[in-house]
């Protein structure tokens, strides 16, 4: 038995309505000392129940139903309670998604550390802390000595993550399962994170159970992956077979669904339907209802393994009836033609242009609550959206992206100028901007938060035409709204329904309906996709597109997401603490960034391939609170080529070539 | 946090003279002093010279916010408003209808009050605390359902009932203690037993069933799954990690209650002839005596805010996000 | 007409909250999501359980707030008899349906206390006895009393077979009622579901473990209890006093029926007083914020540190005032008392509603941040619409939590300030009224039980079903369980 842990045909469950409904099925994977395994998988596979399952674990409700988990030659799952606590935190340890709620918010950062120390390895007094000092040394903690003392809600979000990392680390554990452990974290800050949690590993040649639904954290930290869907790993492959060769029908949607530069203007692939639910389960093979080969087999068995090479096997009839030496990829779509006519007219009249536009929120401190300064989350942006195209805005989170969105429809109070197709906006009063309001609307980032949960589906869209007067009659806006339904391509006795009655993918499109519902001329996209699914992704990206291309919209594009950017924006705006440092076409800004912000960010994002990662430029630090921002270049503090120059004053915008404008002191102002 | 709560203390200002305003507007504008006189001296057989010598003597004859005949800063302290309501703010409670000082009454009935509310409110806390960690160590089995159920039981009995059967089945069956009755000095314990004992158990139901609440939504929390995985046993996340959290939510309803400790229990003290202040503003309000009534209303304000400043004082030595902003 | 309807205050309010009830329920039955939370109240045993106990109680409730005045029995009138022209005459006390249903309990008053199912009173007494020879000798003896157990004539003896063939009757009364809904109630749902009596019959008593279907299975148990519990009583009524008599000789059973009346005004109609001033004014706070917010907190604020019993006597207090100067305003007693019911409701409401325009502004905070609300802000929908169409639907649910769960506490309150003497008036028979009589009568000797003992157990079969009700609802309708 020379693997670390090795899980046997783990499932596990929940009760619910006096049955267990299984998450996880039969579940089976080995992770060896040194090796990153990472488990990938969409919300709602049964990959962090997985993971729970493994250190019995589970909430009240969860209940494992069979099969063996083997711990350094143990089997853990027959372990007594009380033996199974000495096993926690000492040959497994684990780290968890949301480092904000994971601390205990009433005990030091030292004292949380120190539990662990005292647990596993006997350590109290002088000598727990000496050693929880050099834990937080050695996760790269700023000041050890101050945040031994302190509370976690005086840490950053990274140090939280780093923090959490260490009192795993204390009980010097031979696994280590990380549960999405960056995807609270910006792209900056996950960048940092994964290097940190790879030179421990390599350190002290800890096994890594990796949980994530990132491609490209697989790509940058993975040694072997296994790909889960619907409570079963369906392919698993080491790194290099899963990014050049993947087999399953499910893993190659997975990464054609995946936007990028290089299908600008094409469709993106998606998987039609949804994941089954647990009360649900298809019989035979649990991909077959979404699979674009299955076969009548597929509907009836469950595929057994087929190894193909050396530790890549995969659970598919198809591929299995392809062997040996079949045709493996799935068939190409239909390559839709790209769309011309967006990007060949350039000199189009601007619908949106906002100057120097601020938002300041008053803080407000002592006995009086007087105001002592102003959280500047917008601080001066200048912005310009022709017809019919996007501008995408990009920018880690705080950075007052969309406080800007939501300022530029005047749902905030903010000062300086919005001109919509040359009218003043912020000046206007209430009943004079009315009618504006047709033409510029908003889609937002929750697509459960930004329904009515009360209002049937016709009601919600319905609501924008009746508070405008859109549409004067009743049979008008009958009319209106199933035209609406087919356009977002929803079924059109959906209007009855109510919100709950849909999936995440579903809601977001009755959210575009709603806006598209005024027929407006510009769409302030906020985030439309980060709270979906890759493949849902795809499909609302396809959705926009085509909206775009028929009715001439413009989308002032609000995301962190630089694959999205990539597919869908004509110009982007890169924002950092509330200011705008460097904007301009998309392909010159992404292929050849200027400011070294925009430079660092691209290079954080990781690429879900093998090849073609960008050279890493490391960022330190985290993004200063905008309330205090710092002197001259708000940047110059993580910047690596800062000057005094860059200490003392703002840098004044640089034209480059292309048309990009930067703001930094490295180039010349005009 | 020296602002925070300098502000809350500020705040209560305002707070106290809306109390005020109010209370005043109750007892004067509701009803005029006449309406009141008649009411005392018997609605029948009632002469103005009556009315009038009833008002003279309770000093309630003068105008309520301005006297027109008085001179100078007179025109505004010879009034009822002044003499009868702005006056609670420096303590002058004036006199009840018996003639007897209220101040006076006040300070001797505070004793007996609190040797049986402080008892009452320690046990109970400890009780009921200890109680409902039992019920969420031990959630979803059959001791917590039961537990609930009794909890659920024991909150559905009225008050009175937990004293009417206690005194029967203490006092009068097994004879165990007095009945009721109060003595001055350490001899007081056995008269004090039975209310005490009776006022724990009348509270365990409900204190017990929301604590239990509060902690099962603690143990929900993501840091108890952290702790969990630390390998820490089940009773050291219980009491060092879900305990210290769940104090927060238990503090605020805790400490406001502390100072009004001091005003006591209407329906014990009644029920076992203790001379406190419950007792005393029972027989106010039967005896319908207005300034007594009017003045334990602005006390029981005042304790009452005094209260909530205790709680905030108290947040910042429980909650570190308190007491470092 | 035989009788004269009179319609007391308490008793429009009541059946106003009837019809809104009668309303809401058909608003819910039209929104799936309400309905769906109110299919798992029913779902639950506990929920099933308590709405059938509490349904009780109402309907009694019901019954006792329509009232009339009865027509006098015609008096000859300058011996024409009863001319067409003569105004009829109606009796001053005013009568409820229940008080006509319950017509000897009302009107058979012993002297003093009767233990339960006596036939001779409680204490002995000084009377004349007939001896065989005609003389009359006074001795000390029970007497025997004027109704209970009258029909038994001299044969006492008779008191134990009788008591035994009327609870007999009475069960079997149950069992064949209870047998008749049983059937009737499977039938019903194997026409509806399309199968088998039999096996509709048995998925009655063992529901699959996916079924959302009612919980019929509680709703006949609870049913069967009911009825062993009230046929034998209403077996027994008419010819005894099954739980005794007080002191001055009242049936305490009928007390105890009356009361319910008065618990579920105080419970029902206090929270209704409550509701449209915390509903508004806490979602106005949280929605516009600002000086509104600052100004409704500060008013709620100063009223919640005024310690409640504390407001309440000296508001009670001062009505008294008024309503001792103006006997003028009241035509007959029961007036009186209703009007005082209400005002009590009105003040209880009045100490009351901080708490829910706290929680309301609280959760409109939250609420108000969220996206759906901005989606409407941008069409440039109006804030009291967007308060009445997005924000109130979004908080009924605590409303809702808040009236079930303060019921219970309502009727507890009730009792404590009757006791304090600054409940209801001392005229009108509440739980609180009747213990506040009662409170000296265990420390008698010998002790009188009864009336206490029964105001126990019914408040505590009404407190403790509301209780479970309230429970079941908040999780039913609380996002957080779901």
């Amino acid at each position: 038995m020379s693997d670390l842990l090795s899980v046997r045909n783990l499932k596990a469950g929940f009760l619910a309505g006096g049955r267990v409904l299984t998450a996880v099925d039969g579940v089976s994977f080995a992770v060896a000392p040194g090796e990153t395994f990472a488990l990938l998988g969409e919300s709602g596979c049964g990959k962090s129940a997985t993971a729970l399952a493994l250190l019995r674990l589970l909430p009240n409700a969860g209940r494992i139903q069979g099969g063996e988990v083997w711990l350094e030659g143990e089997e853990i799952l027959a372990l007594p309670e009380a033996a199974m606590r000495d096993r926690r935190g000492s040959a497994a340890a684990m780290i968890f998604q949301e480092p904000a709620t994971s601390l205990n918010p009433v005990l030091t950062i030292g004292r949380q550390i120190g539990e662990s120390l005292e647990r596993h390895r006997g350590m109290k007094g002088e000598a727990a802390r000496r050693e929880a000092l050099a834990l937080l040394t050695a996760v790269g903690i700023a000041d050890p000595e101050r945040r031994l003392e302190e509370y976690p809600f005086q840490l950053s979000g990274g140090m939280k993550q780093r923090a959490m990392i260490a009192i795993a680390l204390a009980g010097e554990p031979r696994l280590l399962i990380a549960d999405e452990p960056t995807t609270a974290l910006d792209v900056t800050i996950q960048a940092q994170i994964l290097d940190l949690l790879a030179r421990l590993q390599a350190e002290r040649a800890m096994g890594m159970l990796l949980i994530t639904h990132d491609l490209g954290v697989v790509a940058r930290s993975a040694h072997r992956v296994g790909v889960m869907y619907a409570g079963e790993i369906v392919e698993t492959a080491p790194r290099q077979e899963f990014f050049t060769s993947p087999r399953h029908p499910y893993t190659q949607k997975l990464f054609a669904a995946l936007p990028d530069l290089g299908q600008r203007g094409a469709q993106l692939a998606t998987i039609p339907g949804q994941v089954p639910g647990l009360a649900a389960m298809p019989a035979g093979c649990r991909f077959a209802p979404r699979c674009p080969v299955a076969m009548d087999r597929c509907r009836l068995e469950s595929p057994g393994w087929t190894e193909l090479e050396a530790g890549h096997q995969v659970r598919c009839h198809w591929v299995a009836q392809q062997l040996p030496g079949g045709e493996q990829r799935l068939p190409d779509l239909p390559a839709a033609p790209p769309t011309a006519a967006a990007a060949a007219d350039a000199a189009r009249e601007n619908l949106l242009a906002v100057g120097e536009l601020k938002v300041h929120f008053p803080i407000r401190k002592g006995l009086f609550k007087r105001t002592v300064g102003h959280v500047k989350a917008v601080d001066g942006v200048s912005l310009e959206l022709q017809r019919g195209r996007t501008l995408a805005l990009v920018g880690e989170s705080g950075c007052g992206k969309t406080t800007a969105g939501k300022a530029v429809l005047r749902l905030l109070p903010a000062s300086g100028s919005v001109r919509l197709d040359g009218r003043e906006l912020l000046a206007l009063p209430e009943r004079e901007l009315k009618p504006l309001r047709r033409r510029m609307q908003m889609v937002f980032q929750d697509p459960f938060a930004s329904l009515n949960p009360r209002l049937t589906v016709g009601e919600i869209i319905e609501e924008g035409m009746t508070a405008l007067r859109v549409a004067a009659s009743r049979d008008e806006r009958r009319a209106a709204l199933a035209a609406l339904l087919e356009s977002v391509g929803l079924p059109a006795e959906a209007l009855g329904r109510y919100p709950h009655e849909f999936s995440g993918g579903q809601r977001q499109r009755i959210a575009i309906a709603r806006a598209l519902a005024v027929q407006p001329e510009l769409l302030v996209c906020d985030e439309p996709t980060s709270a979906l699914d890759v493949s849902v992704q795809a499909q609302i990206l396809n959705l926009l597109r085509r909206l775009q291309e028929e009715l001439g919209l413009a989308y002032l594009f609000i995301t962190h997401n630089f694959a999205v950017v990539e597919y869908l924006a004509h110009d982007v705006a890169v924002m950092y603490l509330g200011r705008i440092v460097e904007q301009g076409p998309v392909q010159q800004v992404l292929a050849a960034p200027c400011h070294p912000y925009t430079r660092a960010l691209l290079s954080a994002v990781p690429e879900p391939r093998l090849a073609g990662q960008r050279e890493m430029v490391r960022l330190p630090g985290e993004t200063p609170s905008p309330a205090r921002p710092p002197q001259g270049c708000h940047f110059h503090p993580r910047c690596a080529q800062a000057s005094e120059r860059c200490r003392q004053e703002y840098p004044a915008p640089s034209t480059q070539a292309g048309g990009v404008v930067v703001r930094c002191h490295l180039y010349p102002a005009d | 946090m020296l602002a925070y709560l300098l502000r809350r203390l500020l705040y209560a200002i305002p707070i106290l003279i809306g109390v005020n305003l109010l209370t005043f507007a109750l007892f004067f504008v509701v009803n005029t002093p006449d309406d009141m006189a008649r009411m005392q001296l018997g609605v029948k057989r009632v002469t103005p010279e009556a009315i009038a010598k009833w008002k003279a003597e309770r000093g309630y004859d003068a105008p309520l916010f301005w006297n027109g005949e008085a001179a100078g800063l007179e025109k505004a302290t010879r009034t009822i408003f002044f003499t009868k309501s702005a006056r609670l703010f420096v303590g002058d409670f004036g006199a009840a209808e018996d003639g007897r000082d209220i101040a006076t009454e006040i300070r001797t009935r505070m004793g007996p009050s609190l040797a049986i509310a402080i008892p009452t409110f320690i046990l109970g806390l400890l009780v009921t605390v200890s109680l409902a960690l039992l019920l969420a160590f031990f959630r979803a089995t059959a001791l917590d359902f039961w537990g609930v159920v009794a909890c659920v039981a024991m909150m559905s009995i009225s008050g009175l009932f937990y004293i009417i059967g206690g005194q029967w089945l203490i006092s009068k069956v097994w004879r165990l203690v007095p009945i009721s009755g109060y003595v001055e000095g350490l001899d007081a314990w056995k008269f004090l037993l039975l209310p005490v004992a009776i006022g724990v158990v009348a509270g365990i139901g409900s204190s017990a069933r929301w604590y239990r609440t509060i902690f099962l939504e603690e143990m929900g929390k993501d840091y108890v799954r952290t702790a969990r995985a630390k390998g820490l046993s089940e009773s050291v996340v219980m009491f060092r990690h879900v305990l210290r959290n769940a104090m927060i939510p238990i503090l605020t309803g805790v400490v406001v209650v502390i100072p009004l400790l001091f005003m006591g229990s209407l329906l014990t003290e009644s029920f076992f002839g203790i001379p406190g202040l419950g007792s005393y503003t029972i027989d106010a309000i039967n005896a319908q005596d207005f300034a007594v009534v009017r003045s334990m209303v602005f006390i029981g304000s005042v304790l009452y805010i005094a209260g909530l400043i205790l709680t905030d004082i108290s947040y910042t030595l429980v909650d570190p996000r308190i007491r470092f902003d | 007409m035989a009788f004269l309807p009179v319609f007391l205050w308490s008793d429009l309010v009541i059946w106003l909250l009837v019809a809104a009830l009668g309303l809401l329920a058909w608003g819910v039955a039209r929104t799936p999501p309400l309905g769906a939370a109110w299919g798992r109240v029913l779902h639950s045993r506990t929920g099933m359980a308590s709405l059938a106990v509490l349904a009780l109680f109402v309907a009694v409730g019901l019954l006792d707030s329509a009232h009339y005045r009865p027509r006098l029995a015609d008096a000859p009138q300058n011996g024409q008899g009863s001319g067409a022209g003569a105004a009829p005459a109606y009796g001053v006390e005013v009568l409820s349906l229940l008080d006509a249903l319950l017509t000897p309990l009302r009107t058979q008053v012993e002297k003093t206390y009767s233990a339960p199912l006596a036939t001779r009173a409680y204490a002995k007494e000084m009377q004349e006895v007939r001896q065989p020879d005609g003389s009359l000798v006074q001795q000390r003896d029970f007497p025997r009393l004027k109704f209970g157990g009258a029909h038994l004539g001299s044969e006492e003896s008779a008191w134990a077979g009788d008591v035994a063939r009327r609870l007999l009757q009475g069960y079997g009364l149950a069992i064949l009622l209870w047998a008749a809904l049983a059937i009737f109630l499977a039938g019903r749902l194997a026409r509806r579901r399309q199968c088998s009596f039999r096996q509709s019959w048995r998925e009655l008593w063992r529901r699959p473990p996916t079924s959302t279907a009612p919980a019929w299975d509680a709703l006949l148990l609870t049913l069967a209890g009911l009825f062993l519990l009230l046929t034998p009583l209403l077996a027994l009524a008419p010819e005894y006093h099954v739980l005794g008599t007080d002191k001055v000789g009242q049936d305490v059973l009928y007390q105890i029926l009356k009361s319910i009346r008065t618990a579920l005004v105080i419970g029902l109609v206090t929270t209704l007083v409550t509701l449209p001033v915390g509903v508004l004014l806490g979602i106005a706070a949280g929605y516009f914020r600002g000086w509104v917010d600052d100004l409704i907190q500060y008013l709620y604020t100063t009223l919640s540190s005024i310690p409640g019993v504390l407001l309440i006597a000296a508001a009670v207090l001062m009505m008294q005032v008024v309503i001792d100067t103006h006997p003028e305003w009241f035509a007959t007693a029961a007036e009186r008392a209703d009007l005082r019911l209400l005002a009590l409701c009105f003040i209880l409401g009045m100490t009351s509603w901080t708490g829910l325009a706290r929680l309301l502004r609280g959760e409109t905070l939250k609420l108000s941040q969220l996206e759906y609300i901005q989606a409407a802000q941008a069409f440039g929908v109006s804030s009291w619409r967007i308060l009445l169409r997005h924000i109130l639907p979004n908080v009924m649910h605590i409303v809702l939590i808040a009236l079930v769960m303060d019921f219970s506490g309502l009727v507890l309150a009730e009792a404590v300030l009757s006791y304090v003497g600054i409940g209801v008036d001392p005229t009108m028979i509440s739980f609180g009224t009747m213990i506040n009589n009662a409170r000296m009568e265990l420390a008698r000797e010998p002790m009188v039980w009864w009336s206490l003992a029964a105001a126990f157990v019914f408040m505590f079969i009404l407190v403790l079903a509301a209780n479970l009700f309230a429970d079941v609802v908040r999780d039913a309708f609380d996002p957080r369980a779901a």
